[in-house]
């Protein structure tokens, strides 16, 4: 049971948009020697988010003298990051803000940067729902199904 | 320190992104790769023993050790992120290659931007490969050739090294044949070939002040 709900939740996250090849990427690269790779890949792809956004927002806050730079070098770290994890809506959202801040669109970066935010809270959740269903598979003493996208 | 590891590649990984480093890092050990990473071109350099510690940090704790001494650990293949702060990956090319020890690792350019002009300037810097990010387990598989090509080199040069050490007549080898011919042969071929005596004398002299600062290719050291 818990099996299908796995591979029926992946499916829908990849067919939704949220996640990319590149996530699939990310699992072959675990394995015995280092089985909770994505999961610690994951959760330091979270806390990038978190302090790239603060970061950046605090920038923006400063209305008159906002300083497009360190948004611009925040949005290339974030949007690196969510491309290496198959974050897919993630990094469209930080190609858009990397646009708006190149064009020094002051509406334009608040704009995407709370999309960015609503985003990866979005995505951390899903993925937290993902693990859970694996842990509930391997607790039950099976294997976590392989699934083909 | 068995044989498995001696043939192991190892790859020293630059990425100033936390991020980046560990996942460059898994890569290159799901490829069968020891990995060394740091976050600094300078770090890179350091490590590869072309500047000491005092040039790339003021940190007092740091111990400083003259490139002379250093031990100089085999890389097979630098892996490095073009945008970093301070030194760029370019910049860390150029000065491989700039450097008659390293100049034969092979070194290879990642960068998230796909920026032609970039890419073949790192190309005729002398860069192998350049990969855009993500980077993935398949590009990998580009290295392997790379990475041979060096370890045969080193290889071969380690037996011609050996060879010209026993069999050719050239005053330098000459004086190490010296070293381990008996006495009594010594003095035979003193005897035949007397101009030869005084400048094997000045030879053993020159072996003795300049093996030290010969590479020592015996004296290989890779960390597990």
């Amino acid at each position: 049971m818990e099996k299908r709900q796995f591979r029926d939740y992946t499916i829908s996250l990849y067919h939704q948009g949220f996640l990319d090849d590149q996530f699939t990427e990310l699992k072959k690269l675990q394995d015995e020697c280092s089985p909770d790779f994505v999961a610690e890949v994951v959760s330091l792809f979270f806390e990038d988010c978190e302090k790239l956004i603060s970061n950046m927002a605090r920038a923006l806050d400063q209305t008159g003298n906002v300083d497009y730079k360190l948004v611009g070098s925040s949005v290339h770290q974030l949007k690196g990051s969510s491309s290496s994890v198959g974050a897919k809506r993630v990094k469209g959202l930080c190609v858009t803000l990397k646009e708006c801040c190149d064009s020094q669109n002051y509406e334009g970066c608040v704009r995407c940067l709370q999309q960015v935010d609503i985003e990866y809270k979005s995505l951390k959740g899903k993925l937290q729902d993902l693990f859970n269903l694996e842990q509930q598979i391997v607790q039950a003493g099976g294997r976590i199904p392989q699934v083909d996208i | 320190m068995g044989r498995e590891t001696e043939s192991q590649f190892h790859v020293l990984a630059v990425d100033d992104s936390l991020f980046d480093r560990k996942m460059i890092e898994r890569l290159l050990q799901k490829s069968s790769c020891q990995v060394t990473t740091v976050d600094s071109g300078s770090k890179a350099l350091e490590f590869l023993g072309l500047r000491t510690a005092d040039e790339s940090s003021h940190d007092p704790n740091a111990t400083s050790t003259s490139p002379e001494t250093h031990q100089e650990v085999e890389i097979n293949l630098i892996i490095t992120d073009y945008c970093m702060p301070g030194m760029t990956g370019y910049d860390l090319l150029k000065k491989v290659k700039e450097s008659a020890a390293f100049k034969s690792i092979p070194v290879v350019i990642m960068s998230s931007e796909n920026v032609p002009s970039r890419i073949s300037r790192c190309l005729e810097e002398g860069a192998e490969e350049f990969f855009l990010k993500p980077v993935k387990l398949a590009d990998l598989t580009k290295l392997k050739p790379h990475m041979m090509k060096t370890k045969l080199k080193k290889e071969n040069e380690k037996l011609t090294k050996e060879e010209n050490e026993v069999s050719k007549p050239e005053i330098k080898e000459d004086s190490t044949v010296i070293e381990i011919l008996p006495l009594h042969q010594e003095l035979e071929s003193e005897q035949h070939e007397p101009m030869l005596s005084s400048n094997k004398r000045k030879a053993i002299e020159e072996v003795i002040s300049t093996d030290r600062s010969r590479p020592k290719y015996n004296d290989i050291t890779t960390s597990v």
